[in-house]
């Protein structure tokens, strides 16, 4: 079974944001407006942190791309009561929007603040909404999925063709849309994938590795030379 | 057979009789309750986005008074079991309006989940789709065997002073009374069987009362977030929880014993040993909490650090200041050499730490929240009417079960009072003569009696 994995250079990323708003188009992601986000209420799958830079006030020492970093050991499933978040036999960490009670536990346990809570009724069946992703109701929790949808999609395709799903078949939207290319998305186990070597680089790092949550979504350090 | 009430017909005024005073404070609550009806029926239609909450700090009042409001509750039954237990004769006025706490206090602080869900909808997924590994299902298996234990151990030695207002009052509530009775006619099997039954309970209700903030405690000291991942949470929170409780329990029995005129059975002395139980527990508190952050400051990591100063010296440093003033100062300045101003020194220290406690359970929340493992998402959380509203609306609703409970039922248990005129006064002389070492001559002999022959 694959094992979807995603690598995310940093030496290749400009913090364009391109990555942030693909994301948002495909998986119905709705803009807060501006009072909502004033209060600290973004609705952002995909976010770029800016590492400020401590030697050179007010400069950025590097971007950082987030998204649901998809541990394959998550703080936010265990906590759940109902089992409204879990990790699939894929290692993707999906959300039951139809099941949430929306405590909240699952926010306050992750440490890389990746789900995201609809504080209000954000957003209403419109045109220009993808079809492929349910919307969120108010009053529970969503997050980052990989673009599953677009996973089961492939599948279908392959199965109507009676064939296997090739690599690079299956892609999310924001490593698509990145125009520098640092972002890889693939399949881990499969050791020929371009995401699985350049899981081996010696440049990999993961966010809070110490916490021990094990993300699939790991990270490669500048170059030398550079940062 | 209908039981001769002497001398303690004046614990049954409140029921016979209800004043202007009940009206004033019946309406003022009703006020209370009303203005967290309005907040509540607002959230429902706006979303959890009327309150101040949002990310990264996802939970604020809400869970803040439901660690408040169970720790509370075991003011209650947990001191009355713990009294009972260890035959502390001075209980027997303080036991019954000490359960109730539990019992009133248990339902609101469980319904601030309810209140702080997103889909309050879709409360029963918990039951059908439940997981086990979440410690919010430990919370609720353990409270809710605290509100059916304590429940039980309210209402075990409620029956022979339901059986006197059965025989006493014979109003339109008669019928409550007679039900609730079960029978009873004080006969002495009746008794046997009653007074092993409280005796199960206590012992049981114990542990229970443990667990319920233990487990309290685990929902955040089972995550990974700084300064919440800890394994002193446990004591620490049930510590607090009894220390609340007592606090909250010794404003209760002030407000009724002006209320209800209940001077003669409340008096000096056992506010003198509450008070003395609430400096124990202060300064343990202190203890828990010393240990806490000077473990968490000599390890120095960056992250607790952070949450650490955002404490002393942050944006959290006047309610962490206050709070450490509230539950330590002021009891220390308030709670030693009682004897004289035992009342009012003893309700100043008792409201401090009930506004002390809900801070140190903010404290322990909020801050954590704001400032998250990865730094570039900070919060600042500030309430809005909403949670204002709710906070008043269970504050309300608790003060409402309380009042409602004494215009049915004694709050001063009759029976047990009348036991320990009669029986308790020779039974605490046998029982001391029992600790004594044996002479052969009566102890009655001298009056200084200590030196023994072999």
């Amino acid at each position: 079974m694959a094992t979807w994995g995603m690598v995310i250079d940093l030496d290749r990323c400009t913090g364009c944001q391109a990555c942030v708003m693909a994301c948002k188009a495909e998986n119905n992601v709705p803009s807060v407006g501006r009072e909502e986000a004033g209060k600290g209420r973004v609705l952002s799958w995909m976010q770029v942190l800016a590492e400020p830079d401590e030697e050179h006030e007010g400069e950025v020492k590097r971007f950082i791309p987030r998204p649901c970093l998809q541990c394959d050991d998550p703080p936010c499933t265990k906590v759940c009561p109902v089992y409204a978040t879990y990790k699939n036999p894929e290692g993707i960490v999906a959300q039951i929007y139809g099941r949430c009670i929306g405590c909240r536990f699952c926010m306050a346990a992750c440490p890389y603040n990746a789900k995201f809570f609809n504080w209000h009724e954000y957003q209403r069946p419109t045109a220009g909404q993808n079809p492929d992703v349910s919307l969120r109701p108010k009053g529970v929790v969503e997050k980052c999925t990989f673009c599953h949808h677009r996973l089961q999609k492939a599948r279908e395709q392959a199965a109507v063709e009676k064939r296997r799903l090739l690599p690079g078949e299956y892609n999310t939207a924001c490593a698509e849309a990145c125009p520098a290319r640092a972002i890889s998305f693939g399949d881990l186990s499969d050791p020929t994938s371009e995401v699985a070597r350049l899981s081996r680089s010696p440049r990999v790092f993961r966010l809070l590795e110490s916490l021990g949550t094990r993300p699939k979504v790991t990270y490669l350090t500048e170059g030398e030379g550079r940062g | 057979m209908a039981e001769r009430l002497e001398v303690d017909e004046l614990l049954l005024d409140p029921i016979r009789k209800t004043g202007r005073g009940f009206w004033i404070a019946f309406a003022a609550l009703l006020g209370l309750i009303a203005w967290g009806a309005a907040a509540y029926l607002t959230q429902l239609r706006v979303g959890l986005g009327g309150t101040g909450l949002q990310q990264p700090v996802s939970w604020g009042f809400y869970v803040t008074n439901f660690v408040f409001f169970i720790g509370i509750s075991h003011a209650g039954t947990l001191i009355s079991a713990i009294l009972r237990l260890s035959k502390a004769e001075w209980r027997r006025p303080v036991t019954r309006m000490a359960e109730v706490i539990t019992c009133m206090v248990l339902l609101v602080g469980g319904g601030q989940i309810l209140v702080d869900l997103g889909r309050p909808d879709r409360l029963l997924n918990v039951i059908q789709y439940g997981r086990y590994q979440s410690p919010l299902l430990w919370d609720a298996t353990s409270i809710t065997a605290y509100l059916t234990a304590s429940t039980v151990y309210l209402y075990l030695p409620m029956i022979p002073d339901i059986a006197i207002l059965r025989d006493n009052l014979h109003g339109k509530w008669n019928f409550l009374y007679r039900v609730l009775a079960l029978g009873w006619t004080g006969s002495e099997r009746q008794h046997q069987i009653l007074n092993r039954a409280i005796t199960i309970m206590m012992v049981m209700v114990i542990p229970i009362a443990v667990s319920v903030h233990t487990v309290v405690s685990f929902v955040f000291s089972m995550t990974l977030q700084p300064m919440w991942h800890s394994t002193i949470f446990g004591p620490y929170f049930v510590v607090g929880a009894i220390f609340s409780g007592i606090a909250a329990l010794i404003i209760a029995m002030l407000i009724f014993r002006r209320a209800y005129r209940l001077h003669a059975y409340l008096k000096p002395i056992h506010f003198q040993y509450l008070g003395q139980l609430l400096l124990v527990m202060s300064l343990l508190w202190f203890y828990f909490t010393f240990a806490e952050y000077l473990t968490a400051y000599y390890g120095g990591e960056p992250e607790e650090m952070k949450v650490f100063w955002s404490k002393f010296t942050g944006r959290f440093r006047f309610q962490f200041w206050a709070m450490f003033t509230c539950n330590f100062v002021v009891p220390i300045v308030c709670l030693t050499r009682l004897k004289k101003n035992t009342i009012p020194r003893v309700l100043i220290a008792s409201i401090t730490i009930v506004i002390g406690m809900w801070l140190e359970r903010y404290i322990i929340v909020v801050p954590s929240l704001s400032a998250p493992r990865l730094p570039f998402q900070e919060g600042s959380y500030a309430p809005t009417w909403v949670e204002w509203g709710e906070l008043a609306g269970s504050f309300g609703l608790f003060s409402m079960f309380y009042l409602l409970f004494t215009k049915f039922f004694p709050v001063i248990s009759i029976w047990e009072m009348k036991e320990g005129r009669h029986q308790a006064i020779g039974e605490v002389m046998e029982r001391v003569k029992s600790y004594l070492p044996d002479t052969a001559e009566p102890a009655t002999a001298h009056a200084g009696g200590t030196e023994v022959a072999p």
